[in-house]
């Protein structure tokens, strides 16, 4: 693990510049904030503007050049809807304020997430060693919000989109969590740096082709924990409107869907910092392209960047697609995928890392 | 370094995040009520059921299949915990290490068949 630039032992003695530290962590965490921001209010242009030419229709382009002031009018929109909150119905007046709390939790889970990734070597808020399982940590937070929300609104729909919900995240976060087993014991480590640094020194670059049984795991379960199609359940509007969030309006329905779309985004940089190398380029091109070895810092870095934005917007391009392609599943089967695939093979998985990894 | 001296303050960011996330959600509901309208009636605040007038409490009891999958997501959750340490240190356990986790697999493979078995997974 890198050495942390604020680290101090027992007796408690802060360093002289502690003031200093705490504007860095505080702008290093505004910029990766406003980035999120921004990125989900393009990720929305950018998955209709797909969708839309994958059904061979032109998407949102009525808003600026090409539709690209849509997110801002729909954010603005938004902003000034009213707040509806249901009016306490039998016995329930208790639930107001559980029902005023979730979407702030989920988004709370999600966004404090994003400070353990890395997007590139020299920028990440905090570099713990167990990032990994910090994420996978506070991706159960935000089944607590869920539930809350459901159980608080009063409505027989969201009440059954919740528990729905509930049952499918936390089924699919033990998929997720046992197809990442497999990486930690490739790379020996839970910080996600040490893992891209694993694979840059690795013959393929990325662990995506001795994980690919892993990654299959992984991006299916991803797909059901973020609630995107075809794993949509929770919010499927032909039977249950809208699931979980039915009752909620206005500002604090955008909460869970900035929740929602931070959480999309956090999978991708999981899937390209375990499965698709992180920021490295494959190590076939620096040896066709030798020059590349000797960039100077700052050109590195920026190629650093760019080549882990493009992979994760081909990650979530891949989202897109999916979603475009796939039609929904039925709660049982969705269930009965869950425990009597996913987890038996990322067992299976499990086994044959360790035993290939121990004899060869 | 004495024992119990360690405060992991590489953890200081994280702290410092979370609430940020936990204030920009307040933040943001309450900018907004500056803002926007509150006209509220009493057919607009009753919760929607398709235009229906709900009947009965909507918290009722459920299928008791939720619980199963609760129970079985702790005992596998915590099945996932136990090999990330493991999976972490591989390379110094060695044989000893392989073998080990290797029977605590195939044991729990037997558990799972037999809820797979007593029909735990069908929903």
């Amino acid at each position: 693990m890198n050495p942390s630039p604020y680290n101090f032992t027992w007796p408690f003695s802060p360093p002289d510049n502690i003031v200093l530290v705490i504007a860095i962590i505080l702008g290093k965490i505004l910029v990766m904030v406003a980035a999120a921001m921004l990125h989900v209010a393009y990720c929305t242009w950018f998955e209709r503007k797909i969708i839309g030419h994958m059904q061979v229709r032109i998407g949102p382009n009525r808003v600026g050049p090409f539709g690209l002031l849509q997110p801002i009018a729909d954010g603005i929109k938004l902003f000034f809807k009213e707040d509806v909150i249901p009016r306490p119905g039998v016995g329930s007046t208790k639930f107001r304020i559980v029902f005023k709390v979730a979407p702030l939790l989920v988004l709370f889970a999600t966004l404090s997430s994003l400070a353990v990734v890395p997007v590139f070597e020299a920028f990440y808020i905090a570099n713990i060693n167990i990032g990994l399982l910090y994420i996978l940590a506070l991706s159960a937070v935000s089944t607590y919000g869920i539930i809350m929300a459901g159980w608080a609104s009063d409505s027989k729909y969201a009440f059954l989109g919740s528990l729905r919900s509930s049952a499918q995240l936390i089924s699919y976060e033990v998929a997720m969590g046992l197809s990442l087993v497999g990486v930690m014991m490739l790379a020996g480590s839970l910080n996600f740096i040490d893992i891209v640094k694993a694979q840059q020194t690795s013959w393929h670059g990325m662990y995506l082709i001795p994980q690919f049984l892993g990654y299959f795991v992984f991006m299916v379960s991803a797909l059901a924990e973020t609630n995107r199609a075809p794993f949509d359940l929770p919010e499927a509007e032909s039977e249950l409107v809208a699931g979980y969030f039915v009752e909620y309006s206005g500002m604090r329905f955008a909460l869970f869907f900035l929740g929602e779309y931070i959480a999309m985004i956090v999978m991708s940089c999981v899937a390209v910092l375990c499965f698709w190398g992180g920021w490295g380029l494959p190590p076939v091109l620096y040896k066709v392209v030798p020059a590349l070895n000797d960039l100077p810092q700052s050109v590195k870095t920026f190629v650093e960047a760019v080549v882990f934005l493009c992979k994760v917007y081909s990650h979530l391009f891949l989202y897109y697609w999916i979603r475009a392609t796939l039609p929904r599943y039925r709660y049982d089967q969705l269930m009965r995928i869950g425990w009597t695939v996913l987890i038996p093979l990322a067992l299976v998985n499990i086994v044959i890392t360790a035993l290939v990894k121990y004899f060869f | 370094m004495t024992p119990g001296s360690y405060i992991p303050t590489e953890y200081l960011p994280i702290l410092i995040m979370m609430v940020i996330a936990a204030v920009l959600g307040m933040v943001i509901v309450t900018v907004g009520t500056l803002v926007r309208l509150r006209r509220p009636y009493p057919d607009k605040l009753m919760p929607y059921e398709s235009g229906i007038p709900p009947v009965g409490e909507p918290r009722q009891r459920f299928r008791v299949s939720y619980y199963i999958v609760a129970m079985m997501f702790v005992i596998f959750d915590v099945e996932a915990i136990f090999l990330y340490p493991w999976a972490v240190i591989f390379d110094e356990l060695g044989l000893f290490g392989l073998v080990e986790m290797m029977l605590f697999i195939f044991l729990l493979a037997i558990g799972y068949i037999y809820a797979w078995k007593k029909k735990a997974f069908e929903f």
